[in-house]
């Protein structure tokens, strides 16, 4: 049952093969006996579960059910769930249980969703590996000595190690992208604006989205048709229709002008990576697709932008955890000073309370204009780039990250080796285009991504090329080896 | 732009985080670190460019009561509260 695509799972249960408590069962069982084995998951909300799966149950057998009814997905634990602890992946809110549901979870349970449970991430966010969680790393389940990628780390390896059929997650500088890209999954970070940040706990506001993983594009259009609607209280929300996701997924690839720019292909790209992604492009061109070289020439600034805006806003975002209101406090502050800067330096972990010191620095007087003003005015110039490109092409592709999996501490001391990871996708976040990951090889037994980015609001566009592509080749349907098969 | 003891002192309490005297040195050269990255920006040529933000339109609502009073469901998760209020050590001798 854990090979079942969430497509199959909805039409199992529509059909009455199986129920959703059964098939809710099934994966809890499976969670608990092998996730220790990863570490994805830091929460089991076993009888949260088992409730939705009997009242899914209920609506599947008046048969006028949504199409996400009784399905079982995991949960990033950025996303607020009501009486449901969500921690961030912090020791900051090891103890805050919300009181509310975020915006994307209200969205899953009037679908009818299961919860299964909330999945591991990077602290805040913040990071490319799922090494900074306060809960402890998550290893890559197709090479446990690795790193699964993050801040999404346990979305990706739980969908990786079908402890789930899809996950949610979210994307600030490449946290949906790079974890599908080295634990071969699916992942679509959707244009900003698209889905709602009510709920989801905020680090940097004018970059994060949240958005789906899972194993095929057609799940992930799925997904997304849950997850996007305009919002009121999130006032980034945009208002425009909700397309089915779905309903162009088998459009023919004819004529599709594919833009490839010639600094994804530069130094720092993996070899096999690089095989990988133009074979993949090949297979695009005998879809019917053209590739065009196209030139994205502000790139080499997008990571310098990118830890300037990222740290501002999340030294911002950041500030209401002050030991007052909720969250981690310190043991017997003296005084008022005492019990923020205590509750913080003990609270936050190390890379945490780096980048706030960054982005303090960047938005201090003196500093503000040549700092955070600057990469505002370089951040137009990157938007800017694929406002010309998307004149000539449809849709860009490139690898999504320089090489496959690394192993864990392989980054060192040095925060910025972690930070050009992400080299590949930050501009997308930076310029708010949709942009997503699919498998398309393995590179000494580990996978790697392709990433398609689309211009704004052409999900299902991006999902269409992903889906086409993903009926003729297989490297979305290989399981880790190691795995419970 | 290198970021010295005192500097980053200063970041601390801006940021009001702790920052004890021997952890200083290496929160210090991680900054630098980073700043040596960013500022590549320098060379960005960016002229003609403003960074004000006026042709986005702010989202307003109507000025119209929505909200119930929730007070007590969200301060079930507080640490330390009286009367509605939240309690933190003496701010005032």
């Amino acid at each position: 049952m854990h090979n079942l695509t969430i497509a199959e799972i909805a039409k199992g249960l529509q059909d009455r093969a199986f129920s959703s408590v059964e098939i809710t069962e099934y994966l809890l069982a499976r969670a608990k006996r092998l996730d220790r084995q990863f570490n994805s998951l830091i929460t089991l909300t076993e009888n949260e579960a088992l409730d939705a799966a009997s009242a899914a149950d209920q609506r599947l057998a008046k048969s006028d059910a949504p199409a996400l009814c009784g399905v079982p997905l995991i949960h990033k634990d950025i996303f607020c769930t009501q009486g449901v602890r969500t921690s961030c992946g912090s020791k900051m809110l090891d103890n805050f249980i919300p009181p509310y549901n975020a915006t994307v979870i209200e969205n899953f349970n009037r679908c009818g969703a299961v919860m299964l449970g909330k999945s591991n991430m990077d602290e805040f966010a913040m990071g490319s590996s799922n090494e900074t969680s306060f809960y402890g790393p998550v290893k890559n389940p197709w090479s446990p000595d690795c790193v699964p990628g993050g801040s999404s780390g346990g979305s990706a390896a739980a969908v990786a190690a079908r402890l789930a059929a899809g996950a949610t997650a979210t994307d600030t500088g490449g946290s949906i992208r790079q974890p599908a890209a080295l634990c071969g999954v699916t992942g679509l970070k959707p244009t900003y604006g698209r889905v709602s940040r009510w709920g989801m706990i905020a680090f940097a506001s004018s970059l994060d989205q949240g958005g789906p993983m899972a194993r095929t594009a057609e799940d992930c259009a799925l997904l997304l048709n849950c997850m996007a609607s305009y919002d009121d209280k999130d006032s980034t929300s945009v208002n425009r229709e909700v397309p089915d996701h779905c309903a162009e997924l088998n459009n023919s690839l004819q004529g599709l002008r594919i833009g490839v720019p010639r600094e994804y292909f530069s130094e720092g790209l993996d070899a096999g990576t690089e095989q990988a992604v133009q074979a993949a492009l090949s297979e695009y061109q005998k879809l019917g697709a053209q590739l065009i070289e196209i030139s994205l020439p502000n790139t080499g600034l997008s990571v310098p932008a990118y830890y300037v805006i990222a740290p501002a806003e999340a030294s911002a975002n950041l500030s209401r955890f002050d030991g007052v209101r909720y969250g981690y406090r310190c043991e017997d502050p003296h005084d008022l000073q005492d019990l923020y800067c205590r509750t913080r330096a003990e609270g936050f972990g190390g890379e945490v309370q780096r980048r706030i010191l960054i982005g303090t620095y960047c938005l201090s007087a003196g500093y503000y204009e040549a700092y955070y003003g600057k990469a505002q005015q370089v951040r137009q110039l990157i938007r800017q780039d694929f406002v010309e490109a998307f004149k000539q092409v449809d849709l860009i592709m490139g690898p999504t990250c320089p090489s496959p999996a690394f192993p864990f501490g392989a980054k060192g001391s040095d925060p910025v080796a972690m930070y050009l990871e992400d080299i590949y996708t930050i501009s997308t976040n930076l310029a708010g285009l949709p942009g997503m990951s699919i498998p398309c090889g393995l590179v000494e037994g580990k996978p790697v991504g392709l990433q398609i980015i689309g211009n704004y609001f052409d999900e299902a566009r991006m999902l269409n090329a992903a889906h086409r592509y993903q009926q003729v080749s297989d490297w979305h349907n290989l399981a880790p080896e190691g795995i419970e098969q | 732009m290198s970021i010295d003891k005192q500097a980053v002192k200063n970041l601390a309490q801006l940021a009001r985080i702790a920052v004890s005297d021997n952890q200083i040195n290496q929160v210090s050269e991680g900054l630098e670190s980073v700043l040596q990255l960013v500022n590549q920006l320098q060379a960005a040529d960016t002229s003609g460019l403003t960074t004000d933000t006026e042709q986005l339109s702010q989202h307003l609502r109507q000025d119209r009561v929505s909200e119930t009073n929730q007070r007590d469901a969200l301060q079930a998760v507080a640490p330390n509260t009286e009367d509605g209020l939240f309690l933190v050590p003496r701010v005032l001798d």
